[in-house]
């Protein structure tokens, strides 16, 4: 017996492993295959199984590799892990790689065509006749391509019992119901399905089982919970430019408005979405629409924002409310456009010649993503400054599970915008940027007032509390210095940190966004290791003084985030800067999302020293 | 209608005094300055509330101007070649106000090119005003991309460019207006600019309009005594207000009246060949000729009052986006359940 026999014995000696290992499935790209994975996930999903999928796409339309990671996982573990338990083999390009990533005693699904038999004899291979079962399918010969992918669906179904009717249910939702397309599916994955129990014995130890971990949630991305939250949120305005990943935060928003914000009695739109000529346009548009009274917006990433500047410098000083979707992928530069970070904190926090403090939020989830998708409105009007939402391409893109989404618990705040009757309480004596409350916010009008004082001049120039060109030293202090105590006034309105304690735990490891899946997961390995921790999920900077206070109450704080520099790390060494010795930067950027092992390295190793 | 050169009360009982804005900055002189002064008198014998106009701006001198008529307007004056994508996203919130922009050449021309192009893609509602001098005034006095071609200024040497125009850059981009005037005549400048109002959509006007600090020697194209000497109007353009009668002088042939959205109407008459003004090639045609002989065109080169405006096209509510209530723009709880329901 040769070790990689031994190594194949243990494994069939082992338990089933159920409900807890991760696929990855590697195709070409633009070849379908997302329908067959999203089939997939969304069965799993059904099934009443914790599940993730993460899309790891090359910037191409077709004929290049691409790979899909599905994690099941009874114990609710979603973040990404460094080798798959099982792989689909289905891009001719990439096969050899993608039979080299299984662990000794993985599973191999394979399409023969590619390859007639693997070498590798420490896995459970199947090869799947993947050209035959097309060709005897009835589907029409232009569609043969894409429903090729269908095949490996079907094995999924016969291999580890992925229930049949979820997948009905699947692709029923996933062609809105259109018979045709279903049906053809259906048919190449019950028939695939069958060729497999007839002709493959299942030798491997994974298995599906239904469980209750899912019910009353659902399976949604990011951006498309933006939008959701965005029409909910009373969005007016959307300028918009093409940027990958942010592109189907606007596609969903002229799916969702069209159908929820129609006014009921004219059936005119209470909304207006234009794609512009480019990111500088579209921000501009939205200054133009926020300056207006609306509440606006645009959606863009990293290179867009670039752009966004001289306008964000512009909101910022003229004190214009919008919000600004940034889906971080990975800079610099043109950088990975397709791969996921957390790149564009420093920037957006100071996007913006000379002396600005932007203000950030940090959605962590695809519910946080609707939940500010309209709570972003609020704070931007009541503070009449850009508000950025940092979300990134795996929490954008990828499906993720979320509770069903709660309607705004509060009224919508418009802020302080006064009409005709208000100006009339003023005596005269209203200006644009006078202090009235002391707060830093001044008062606003909006053009269509008809009151004969209710004009301003907007500008990008030094102004004084009248909104008047002013070169004056004394004004342009007290107008900057109003801005900073604005910023002040920000921080109790912002969205508290998300706070979890462990006993015992001397450590706390500080995270924001989407890396919250591995950061909670290697809490869980650090704990059975001997280091229990705090952790605080940041969702919002100016920091509040619960951050602070967490920072305070730890021997050592670890700020995990995925980029080079540590980016919140060095904005928490400027907030606090008498903290600055027992905060250690744990990041990283390569493109993939964090996984739990690498961070329980980073902080095991350290915690050892 | 107010009477054309009075003072006293409109018909709104406002005073042109109403329609002034803060003391001017600009050069004695300056072509810009009697373009505010004309939009001043426009507005003021239009009958607009000023409330009812917001103005925009990119940078430069002639952006520096909305500050110097029109107090009582919502002004923007914002980011250099900007001023386009600003207008669009504001005509949104209010769309019963008339919206107004100002920009230069080196705004429009250089800078701005992209966006100067899209505004016209799109139709947007706007009274787009180019206050054309040839040069940079504000960073004192290099060639702009409208400077003709053999210009020679003291500092700045020889031009060795081909000039941009405006009007033709404006006709090839499909815009629904386009008039050029010149800011040394004030008499059919008023009157382009109250038929550019009535415009449903975008109307380009590009103004020739002297820099007396840069760019008025005799012989340069953007110069007063030039422009004198070499305009040429295509035609004798008069405005009607809504629910007035066509007076015209019986001397001249009527070519042509155009019915606008507000219900006036631009009356043109005849001065030498005649042009039609629903024909872009018949305009690029005018306008090489023009160069050959050496003269300044002026008038309405080409409208198209059909196309629907970008607020028409987007299909938005009567009442002004900014009056919604709150309940109007966010959605019910029980839509929300239905789109909770709706997901996988």
């Amino acid at each position: 017996m040769t070790a990689s026999d031994t190594a194949l014995a243990e494994q069939e000696n082992r338990e089933q492993v159920v409900n807890d290992f991760s696929i990855t499935i590697g195709t070409v790209n633009g070849s379908g295959s997302q329908t067959s994975n999203l089939t997939i996930i969304r069965s799993i999903f059904k099934m009443g199984i914790p599940v993730s999928g993460k899309n790891i796409y090359p910037s191409n339309i077709q004929g290049m590799p691409t790979w899909y990671t599905i994690r099941v996982s009874k114990d609710g573990y979603l973040a990404s892990v460094p080798e798959p338990d099982i792989v689909v083999a289905m891009c001719p390009e990439s096969f050899q790689e993608d039979v080299d990533r299984l662990p000794p005693g993985g599973m191999l699904i394979y399409d023969q065509g590619i390859r007639a038999e693997v070498e590798r004899e420490d896995i459970f291979s199947y090869p799947l006749p993947v050209q035959k079962l097309v060709r005897d399918s009835d589907a029409p010969r232009n569609l043969q391509d894409y429903v090729a992918n269908m095949v490996y669906v079907g094995a999924l179904v016969a291999l580890l019992d992925l229930e049949i009717d979820k997948v009905h249910q699947a692709l029923d939702f996933h062609f809105s119901g259109r018979e045709k397309p279903v049906d053809l599916n259906y048919r190449i994955i019950q028939s695939a399905a069958q060729w497999c129990s007839e002709n493959l014995e299942k030798v491997d130890p994974y298995h599906l089982e239904p469980m209750d971990a899912t019910k009353n949630l659902k399976l949604v991305s990011g951006n498309e919970a933006a939008a959701i939250g965005a029409a909910f949120g009373g969005v007016q305005f959307m300028g918009w430019y093409p940027i990958t990943p942010a592109t189907g935060l606007a596609d969903m928003l002229k799916v969702y408005l069209p159908k929820l914000r129609k006014d009921p009695e004219t059936g005119k739109n209470t909304f207006a979405v234009v794609q512009a000529e480019d990111e500088l346009a579209a921000i501009g548009m939205a200054v133009g629409a926020g300056w207006g009274g609306l509440r606006a917006m645009t959606s863009t990433s990293g290179p867009g924002l670039s752009l966004m500047t001289e306008f964000a410098g512009l909101a910022y000083f003229s004190e214009t409310p919008l919000v600004i979707w940034d889906v971080q992928r990975v800079g610099p530069s043109t950088g990975l456009p397709t791969r996921t970070s957390q790149g564009d904190v420093i920037m957006a926090h100071y996007l913006g010649h000379g002396d600005t403090q932007n203000i950030l939020l940090f959605p962590g989830s695809p519910y946080e993503c609707f939940e500010f998708g309209w709570k972003s409105f609020d704070i931007a009007e009541r503070l009449q400054t850009p508000v950025y939402v940092l979300s990134d391409l795996d929490l954008g893109v990828n499906q993720w599970i979320t509770e069903a989404f709660e309607y705004p618990e509060v009224e919508m705040d418009r802020g302080k915008v006064i009409w005709e009757d208000d100006l009339e309480a003023f005596e005269g004596n209203w200006g644009r940027y006078l202090d009235v409350d002391g707060d830093g916010i001044p008062y606003r009008t909006v053009p269509g007032n008809k009151h004969p004082e209710s004009a301003w001049f907007a500008r990008g120039t030094g102004h004084d509390e009248y909104a008047r060109y002013s070169e004056d030293p004394e004004d342009f202090l007290e107008n900057m210095e109003r801005l900073r105590k604005k910023y002040e006034t920000a921080r109790p309105l912002m969205p508290e940190p998300v706070l979890d304690e462990m006993e015992g735990a001397e450590v706390g490891i500080l995270a924001y966004g989407s890396t919250d899946p591995a950061v909670q997961e290697a809490r869980d390995h650090l704990r059975d290791r001997g280091i229990p921790t705090d952790s605080l999920r940041l969702r919002a900077i100016p920091f509040s003084s619960a951050v602070h206070e967490f920072i305070r109450a730890h021997r050592r704080i670890y700020v995990v985030e995925m980029n080079r520099d540590g980016q919140v790390h060095k904005l928490l060494s400027l907030e606090v800067p008498e903290e600055t010795g027992k905060m250690v930067s744990v990041a990283k950027v390569d493109g993939l999302p964090l996984t739990a092992e690498w961070i329980v390295g980073q902080i095991e190793s350290m915690e050892e020293k | 209608m107010a009477k054309r050169g009075g003072n006293g009360p409109n018909e709104l009982g406002l005073t042109k005094a109403e329609y002034r804005g803060a003391p001017s900055t600009l050069c004695k002189g300056c072509g810009h300055q009697s373009i505010a002064n004309q939009v001043i008198s426009v507005v003021y014998e239009m009958d607009v509330l000023p409330e009812k106009i917001m103005k925009f701006s990119g940078i430069g001198c002639s952006s520096k101007s909305p500050a110097y008529f029109l107090n009582r307007s919502f002004t923007f004056n914002g980011l250099h070649g900007r001023m386009p994508s600003l207008a669009t996203g504001a005509v949104f919130a209010d769309h019963t106000l008339k919206a107004m922009g100002f920009s230069g050449d080196g705004d429009t021309a250089s800078i701005g090119m992209g966006q100067f192009k899209h505004i016209m893609r799109r139709n947007v509602p706007l009274l787009y005003i180019v206050e054309n001098n040839g040069v940079y005034g504000l960073t004192k006095g290099q060639f702009s991309a409208t400077a003709d071609q053999g210009l020679e200024l003291k500092k700045q040497g020889l031009n060795p460019y081909m000039p941009v125009d405006i009007v033709r850059e404006a006709l090839a981009s499909n815009a629904t207006f386009v008039a050029r005037a010149f800011s040394g005549d004030v008499k059919q400048l008023r009157e382009i600019l109250k038929a550019a109002m009535s415009h449903e959509g975008i109307a380009i006007v590009d103004i020739i309009s002297p820099c007396v600090s840069f760019n008025n020697q005799d012989d340069a194209l953007h110069s007063y005594s030039w422009g004198r000497d070499h305009e040429v109007a295509i035609h004798d353009l008069a405005y009607v207000p809504p629910r007035e009668e066509i007076e015209v002088d019986y001397d001249q042939e009527v070519i042509k009246k155009v019915t606008m959205h507000d219900g006036s109407k631009i009356v043109l008459q005849k001065i030498g060949e005649e042009h039609d003004i629903s024909k872009r090639v018949d305009a690029v045609n005018l306008l090489d000729k023009a160069d050959e002989e050496g003269i300044l065109l002026t008038g309405l080169f080409y409208i198209d009052t059909e196309q629907p405006s970008l607020i028409d096209i987007k299909g938005i509510t009567e009442e002004p986006l900014n009056r919604l209530s709150n309940d109007r723009i966010r959605p019910s709880p029980e839509d929300l359940q239905d789109v909770n329901q709706r997901l996988f």
